[in-house]
């Protein structure tokens, strides 16, 4: 990657070019949707993550970015519960969310995920057609006569774009989309449940450039209903998506901040080497 | 990185080309060795597979007849067909799938689903594949032992037993295989929806496997459709027409074992359009497992 910047240098102002990309305007941040308090998180004997300690923002985009194995993608798995589908794997301190710890051995899986929706790298279309695709989370949570729910499909399509490329076809099966839009499916099928925060991981990193951009772009839109979390690799990505952004290296938080102040006055060595393309 | 040596500084000796030509040749020998001993023991092998299908065809064939399709098998020289060992061994084979296939999915997926590295998994795994690999008639034997003697008498529902037996390992091995090619990322997708994890294996795992399951049990009734051992001591076989499961039950294998060994030339020639008729039934099935495998890809 070849970013440069003069760091610190033009710190103030918001909004600053960054590598060729403007970085969003500096926003306040809104109250946390979420509250992290001394998370930490084993692999068996190997600590993943150490003592973590941060907010995420309601309705706002969180970027977490960072090199590979820091942690980043470790932590959002921690926030739907999505390492307790294997053994060995656990996490201890609170993950707040309207006052329930979510990773309280007794909390109910299956409606946090209803209520915490993912995202993945990879499109996972499932192997069914387009519209069963949407309805199959939504009957999990929901009972929804025929009109009713498709009333849901329709609107869960629309709101990932992707209502007008598939509303001819919404019998045939989901795998003969493109690959962009199976990942839209993928987000439509997650916002039809309704979910209060949805997670990204890496979602565009398995696709092209332009599907990249309307994803972006159904981010932006999304986070007026949804909080959003999304990891990433592409350091413009974050500064294109993300209200705010924290940076993880060998499991520790090095450093979280709003994205204008995060990409022009870094605080900490680490993070301005990161960002500016010297390792990672 | 570090590199400690330059470009310039190779270590080793001097590149020759003449070592290299002669490193070519010897692998150029040891290529046509190696490929002359393959297509000998391919040729050796086909041969005996082709002389094999020419006879079966052509004996096969020459007996073949509408009576064959039509009567029941009879008394040597009074003219009979095949029909009771056809339908016999339609009933068994299809039963026998019937049950053995529900039990081996269930199987299948425990260890595929449940029971991934467990203790208790790697033994059924272990067992199943023993099972896969016994000699039939020790199936046979068994089912005699625990259904023919208790009951008193040889009956369809041991040869359905008996084939429900062999049917299991085969369809416990495919399904485990082919859930197993699932990627856990789809997994994860259901779960993150907020799914339970049998709405997971039933709507989209089993979904996202069912052209290789429905291959592996469609190898399983090939498979059983030419089993003769498990069903000489369980459904012993049947000259007259019967399709009453608690009685002796005819079937194709066992009525080419004895035809085929008895002295007259029309239960001979009978034994021989049996064998045929098995055989295109096996190819018919394993074709169609054959491309219902590929239209998936």
């Amino acid at each position: 990657m070849s970013i440069t910047t003069e760091n610190g240098a033009t710190a103030e102002a918001a909004g600053q070019s960054f590598g060729g990309v403007q970085a969003r305007s500096s926003v306040a941040l809104n109250a946390p949707r979420i509250a992290i308090r001394g998370l930490d998180f084993f692999y068996g004997d190997n600590r993943a993550l150490k003592s973590i300690d941060f907010d995420i923002p309601d309705r706002q985009v969180t970027g977490m970015i960072g090199p590979s194995g820091c942690g980043k993608s470790t932590l959002l798995r921690v926030l739907n519960r999505m390492y307790s589908l294997y053994a060995g794997q656990r996490a201890t301190g609170e993950v707040m969310m309207d006052g329930e710890n979510i990773i309280a051995p007794d909390a109910d899986l299956n409606a946090l995920r209803a209520r915490i929706g993912m995202v993945f790298q990879k499109p996972t279309p499932f192997p069914m057609t387009i519209y069963e695709n949407i309805a199959f989370g939504v009957r999990l949570h929901e009972k929804l006569s025929k009109s009713q729910m498709d009333e849901r499909v329709e609107w869960a399509l629309a709101r990932a774009a992707i209502w007008d490329e598939v509303k001819d076809r919404l019998d045939s099966s989901a795998l003969g989309l493109s690959g962009g839009q199976q990942q839209r499916l993928c987000i439509a099928r997650t916002i039809a449940v309704r979910p209060e925060v949805i997670l990204f991981d890496e979602p565009t990193s398995a696709l092209d450039p332009i599907s990249t951009l309307k994803i972006e772009e159904l981010i932006d839109e999304l986070k007026r209903d949804f909080t959003i979390v999304i990891v990433t690799h592409n350091m413009q990505q974050a500064a294109r998506c993300a209200d705010q952004v924290a940076f993880f290296y060998l499991g520790e938080l090095i450093e979280v901040a709003p994205a204008a102040q995060m990409f022009t006055a870094p605080r900490h060595p680490k993070t301005q080497e990161y960002i500016t393309g010297r390792f990672g | 990185m570090s590199l400690s040596l330059s470009v310039g500084t190779v270590p080793g000796p001097r590149k020759d080309p003449s070592v290299a030509a002669a490193l070519g040749r010897r692998r150029k020998r040891a290529d046509l060795v190696v490929r002359t001993l393959c297509i000998a023991a391919t040729l050796v092998g086909l041969a005996f597979l082709a002389s094999i299908l020419v006879t079966l065809t052509y004996r096969g064939f020459e007996a073949m007849s509408l009576r064959v399709f039509t009567h029941v098998t009879a008394a040597p020289g009074s003219d009979g067909g095949l029909l009771n060992a056809i339908v016999g061994s339609l009933i068994q084979a299809l039963m026998g799938t019937a049950i053995g296939t529900p039990i081996g999915m269930l199987v299948g997926t425990y260890l595929a689903e449940y029971a991934r590295g467990s203790r208790l998994g790697n033994a059924v795994r272990f067992v199943s594949d023993i099972l896969l690999s016994a000699p039939s008639i020790l199936v046979g034997l068994f089912v005699y032992t625990i259904i023919v003697l208790p009951m008193g008498n040889f009956s369809g529902w041991a040869g359905v037993a008996a084939l429900s037996i062999i049917v299991i390992p085969v369809v416990v091995r495919t399904t485990e295989d082919m859930l197993q090619l699932i990627p856990n990322t789809l997994r994860e997708a259901v779960m993150a929806l907020g799914a339970p994890k049998w709405r997971m294996i039933v709507f989209v795992c089993w979904k996202s496997a069912r052209a290789g399951i429905v291959t592996g049990v469609l190898l399983a009734v090939a498979r059983v459709a030419g089993e003769t051992a498990p069903l000489l001591f369980t459904s012993l076989g049947n000259n007259t027409w019967s399709t009453d499961l608690g009685r002796p039950m005819a079937s194709l294998p066992v009525t080419i074992y004895s035809f085929a060994a008895s002295p007259f030339e029309d239960w001979i020639a009978l034994a021989w359009a049996g064998a045929l008729l098995i055989t295109l039934g096996v190819l018919g099935l394993n074709i169609l497992a054959r491309s219902l495998l590929r239209s998936r890809k």
